[in-house]
This record gives structure tokens, sequence and C-alpha cells, in this order.
């Protein structure tokens, strides 16, 4: 789960880090009053869950509240990275001396948290390990232990931080225990600056949530901001379906994420295109006839690949699932069928009793089979 | 992370409907299960095994070696640090959505303690005429058969159909590898692809991966090294960027993670990289003469 700038900033603030004064604006007017109240310069800045805001014309800089309030009605209502512009967190300008850059994330690599810290702040972290991998510094953390004082201070050693050195070591450790205390899977300062009268204060922060943590996590995570999602999509959540809208025409239903990213595959591959992901395994292989009867009001879909392959997700449960759908709805389109793994033989059986179908013998086929429909 | 016959096998939330389930059929193969566990059933038997109420006390009463965990996603740490501390030599952790926080800590412990962990989110490991572990289909004599092809997954369903192609080429299973769809898992594509390159009988490999994170990359890394043939799968080549793809793990941003770059990692190390499913077994001919 993403979280916006003025959502995350107060988690790091309330861990002890410094972050500049600033209110959140959702009209040019409110935006203008919040820089009345701070008094002197201002930045103005967008706020959606994406990066490269700056770069996008989102973040700007103004030295009166009039300013501010023209800057709002300009950033206000734009869109960025596919999110419209609601609203502004109007700040006070902290003049910089040095731009750093800190983050905690989740690494597959090292199978645990990563801190990451660098002296070219300010610039994107893809950028800086591509073009100055030197002056990255990495140090991976065991969960167990944490962050301890003396490791956060090796890892801003020799960096010529002068007297800030301290502030900053303090300012990673209290970071660690933000990534720790809210279940982060990154949460990064960029930058983190040391500002002319020597604090050390945070720019921007970018939180995310893991999302198999929102539960227990529950009051921090009402700040964050759900999924943007189509109607079909917002329908198959709240009924527990992994479901995303595709522009194709070529219905697919699997069991599995990596069998239904197959299928999809598949589909392009023979020339298709497909109309959607939509998988119902693990626990939600019970729920065939909810996830047909929701692919099936999707409009634009010209033919439908069904593709099983049983390990946990039982295929006669999910046959009995689809059949009851196709029973209840009598859809007009063409439907092709594979079925493979656990309780196939039933399953088979139940499509030729029920429905007069026959799988056909590979996934390949039925998709094939189903592109060709849908091209008719 | 291969599971073998002479396993013993511990099954946590073994009483639940799908411990229940697949302990059954775990034992008609050949699994050597010698108990299982739930905090309030000590002292009772279920599938005709002891019950204890922790991993601790089945190691002092019963003895084992691998853990299979059917465990909710919130309590999978309790239990994994659990099966840990009693000594486990692996666990095979088959929840999915545990949150990861969690799985990055049992899984420190589990490799201080030298024990392998399969998972988070795996369907689990067969040896085809030995046993299997988890919640595959090791009893579908057209899925699994005893053979010479190592298979690596990281979906338990996508896993089903590579195993299907692969008998229907005329070939078996070495082993299978489920190592699972979550973004933070235990043992890698690689350490799984060093683990099947020493496994005995086991000619080439079959490496089933999906977008998002840089395993297959480093798995790439180690392929280059290997005698063996290498044939890979890389799912979700027409997903959209920047969206899960159902499993967590799933997700591409910017360039990494892509298609793209794993298939050309992979190739510049030699590895087979197939277009679709079905030719695998052609694949596999092409590369072992036969």
């Amino acid at each position: 789960m993403d979280f916006e700038e003025h959502a995350a900033k107060p988690l790091l603030a309330g861990k002890g880090i410094a972050v500049p004064r600033g209110g959140l604006a959702r009209t040019p007017d409110e935006a203008a009053g919040v820089a009345a109240r701070i008094g002197g310069a201002v930045v103005v800045k967008a706020q959606v869950p994406a990066g490269k805001r700056g770069k996008a014309g989102g973040i700007k800089l103004a030295a009166t509240p009039d300013e501010a309030r023209s800057h709002a009605r300009s950033i206000i209502g734009m869109e960025i990275a596919g999110h419209k512009v609601g609203r502004v967190l109007v700040e006070e300008q902290v003049p910089i001396a040095r731009e750093l850059y800190a983050a905690v994330l989740n690494d597959p690599s090292s199978k645990g948290p990563l801190v990451m810290f660098s002296t070219a702040g300010g610039m994107d972290i893809e950028e800086v390990a591509a073009t100055a991998p030197a002056s990255l510094r990495r140090r991976p953390v065991d969960i167990r232990r944490g962050l301890p004082h003396a490791d956060a201070g090796t890892l801003v050693q020799g960096l010529a931080l002068g007297v800030a050195e301290a502030a900053v070591t303090d300012a990673l450790v209290k970071l660690y225990e933000a990534y720790a205390a809210f279940d982060a899977e990154l949460l990064e300062i960029n930058p983190l600056i040391v500002a002319r009268d020597g604090r050390v204060v945070a720019l921007d922060c970018k939180f995310v949530m893991d999302d198999s943590a929102i539960a227990r996590q529950s009051d921090v995570s009402r700040a964050g901001t759900p999924e943007k999602l189509t109607g079909l999509e917002a329908r198959a959540k709240a009924a527990g379906l992994k479901y995303i809208d595709l522009e194709g025409n070529v219905g697919v239903l699997a069991n599995g994420a990596g069998l239904t990213m197959t299928t999809m595959d598949v589909v392009r591959h023979h020339g298709g295109r497909p109309a959607n992901f939509l998988e119902i395994g693990g626990e939600s292989y019970t729920q065939a006839r909810p996830a047909l009867e929701l692919l099936l009001s999707k409009p634009g879909i010209r033919s439908l690949v069904i593709n099983f392959c049983g390990a946990f997700a039982r295929t006669d449960v999910m046959t009995r699932g689809v059949i009851e759908a196709i029973e209840a709805l009598k859809p007009e389109l063409p439907i092709f069928f594979s079925v493979h793994g656990t309780g196939d033989e039933e399953a088979i059986k139940l499509l030729k009793d029920r429905l007069g179908v026959t799988p056909l013998p590979t996934m390949e086929n039925a998709c094939k089979a189903a592109v060709e429909a849908a091209a008719r | 992370m291969i599971v073998r016959g002479t396993d013993r096998v511990l099954v946590m939330g073994i009483t639940g409907k799908q411990g229940t389930f697949w302990t059954e059929r775990m034992q008609a193969y050949g699994t050597r299960v010698v108990g299982g566990t739930h905090p309030n059933k000590a002292g009772t038997k279920h599938c005709n095994v002891p019950v204890f109420a922790t991993a601790r006390d089945a190691m002092k009463g019963a003895g084992f070696d691998v853990a299979v965990l059917f465990i909710p996603p919130l309590m999978v740490k309790e239990a994994a640090m659990d099966a840990i501390e009693a000594g486990a030599k692996g666990l095979v952790v088959l929840t999915e959505h545990i949150p990861l926080h969690d799985v990055m800590y049992f899984v420190a412990a589990a490799k201080e303690r030298g024990a392998f962990i399969l998972g988070p989110n795996t369907a689990g490991a067969v040896t085809p005429g030995e046993c299997f572990a988890g919640f595959m289909p090791a009893f579908n004599t057209r899925i699994f058969r005893k053979g010479s092809i190592g298979v690596i997954s990281r979906s338990g369903s996508l896993g089903v159909l590579f195993c299907l192609n692969v008998v229907q080429a005329g070939y078996g299973e070495s082993a299978f590898v489920g190592i699972g769809g979550d973004p933070v898992i235990g043992t890698t594509t690689r350490e799984a692809l060093e683990a099947l390159d020493t496994f005995p009988g086991t000619e080439a490999v079959v490496m089933v991966g999906e977008i998002g994170g840089s395993m297959e990359e480093e798995a790439a890394d180690y392929a280059r090294t290997m005698a063996k043939p290498v044939v890979a799968f890389i799912a979700g080549g027409a997903a959209p960027q920047g969206r899960k793809m159902g499993h967590a793990g799933a997700i591409v941003m910017g360039n990494k993670g892509s298609y793209a770059s794993k298939r050309s990692a992979l190739e510049a190390a030699g590895v087979t990289v197939l277009d679709t499913p079905s030719e695998v077994g052609a694949a596999l001919k092409a590369r072992l003469g036969r």
C-alpha cells in the first residue's frame, strides 16, 4: 500500500526525525492560508502516490502566499503518472547545505532489510546506482537485531559529513525504527538534508506498506492511498478475487498467479489479446462461480479460455463452480477448457455430463482456439 | 531443500481441513509423516499419527526432520520459530500473505541454524517415487514420474503444468522444488538450481520463473557455470507494468523485474528460454540429444 508524502512524514516525525512545518491544502485559497501561517518562502507539492513529481511540474517554490495560491491553482487537477492531483502539501523552505539519501527496504537477495545511504541525495536513486555506484552504501540488517547505532555510524563514516555526522547517524537509526514499526516494504527519505543551520531534516518521504501487514497495522494503514481500481476490479476485490482489467477480447480464468499469467502469455503468443487477469488459486479456488459471473459481465469479451492445473486448488471443485455459473447465466460466447492436476478425472467427467464439453488436450490448444474464436 | 523418502515429516496444523486432506495424500504416497501439531490437541491421534502441542514436543516425542506448515498467516512466525528452535532440518511454508517482516525474521533464524526454508507461498516439494511435502499432485502419474529432470517453480499451478509437459514428452522428474511466489522467500531460484545441479540422477533442469524481482538474473549467473543444460520459462511477458499479478512478487517497476531483462540474462548464460510451456519437451530433446 502506497502512502502519499503528507501521510508518510508524520510517521517519521513520530519517531523523532525532523520534517518541515507545513499543511495540506485542497484549494488554492487553502494553500495561500497555509503559506501565510508558515510565513516566508514555501514549497507547494502535488500529493500523489508516485515519484518524479518535480519533473512533472508538480513541485513549485513560492515566495509569497499569493504565489503559493497561483502554484496550487496550476498543480491541483493536473495528472501525474496516471493520478489526478487533489491536494497539495505546502511546506516551509529549509535552506539546504547538503542533500543526502537514506532508505530501508526489503531485499530479496539478502532475504532481510537493507539500509541504503548516499551523499548524492535529491537524485533518482536508480540513476545514482547507475552513474555513481561508489557513493551508494548498503548494509544488510538482521531483522531480529535491528540496526544498532554503531552500524548506522559505520554506514555514514568517511563521507565528510562533519559535525552533522552524529545527527545523520541518529536519523538512520530512527528511520530503521519506523521501517520496523510500520511493516514497511520501502521507507525512503530523498532528500534527507543537512540544513544550513545544521539540523538534519527529511524533505520528502516515500513509504510503501507490506500489503500482507495492513490488517495488523489498522491504525496506520487508514492513512494509506487505496489502490486505483476499475469498477470490475473493485467488485472483484470486495469478493476476495484477484482480477485486473486489460484491453483485449479473450477472457482468461485460471488458478494460480503463475498459470494465469502464462495463459495470458500464450493467448498473446498466438496473436490474441487477453481481456483480463483473473485467478482463483490458493484459498479462493472455491470461488469459481462468482469469478466467472464477474468475468462474463465484462463488456467486449468474444471468447473465453478456462485453464486449470490443480495442485492445492482442486480442479473438480473449480469446475463445479464454473458449471454452476454457466448453467445460471447461459453465456453465448465460446468457452475452451484445459483441465489437469488434482481432481482432474472428476472435473472432466463433470464437464462431459453437465455441459457436454470435453476439455482440449493442452492449454496451448485451448488458448489457440479461444484466440481464433475471438477473431471470427 | 530436496525432501527425501527417509526424511521424517511433521505436519504443523495437521487437524485442519487442508492439513488432514494433504496429510492423507502424503501418507498414501509414501511420505514418512511421524506426527502433527495443534496447540490444544496434544496427546490425541490424527491421521494415525500422534499430535503434539509444539514442534519442540514433537522433536522429543517422535523426532522429525522436515516440518510442513498448514498455519494461518499471522501465526506462521511463531510456528516457524518453534520448528527452527526444535532443530528442524527444513521447513516447507505453504501459507500466502504472511507479513514480510515475519518472513525475514524466521528466514534469518533458519539460516543461523542451518535449516532450509521452502516458501512462503509454495506448493511444496516432490521427489517422485519417494515422497512429497506440501500440496502437489505427486500421486498423479501423468504429472509426476521418476526421471532425470529437475524442476524449479515459483508457482504451484504452473509447476504442475510444466511437470505434465515434461512427462508427456517422455521424461520424468528427479525432483520438483517449489520455491514460492512471495517477494522474499527462504530458498532462491539460484539456491534451488545449485541443489539440483548436484542432486544425483538429475541430467537437466527446468526453471519456471516469473516477472518481478531479480532472482532469475541471479540464477543466470550460476547457470553459466553449469555443465547440465537449463531450460527456462518466464511467466508474465504479457503483463502490464506496475500491477501485482496475483503473486505479491510478480510486479514490474521500470526495467527491474521485467520479462526482457530476465530473458536476456538467461539467454546470455546459455539457458534455453521458451516462448510457451508446450515447447519444453522439444527443448529438452534438443539439449539432451535424446
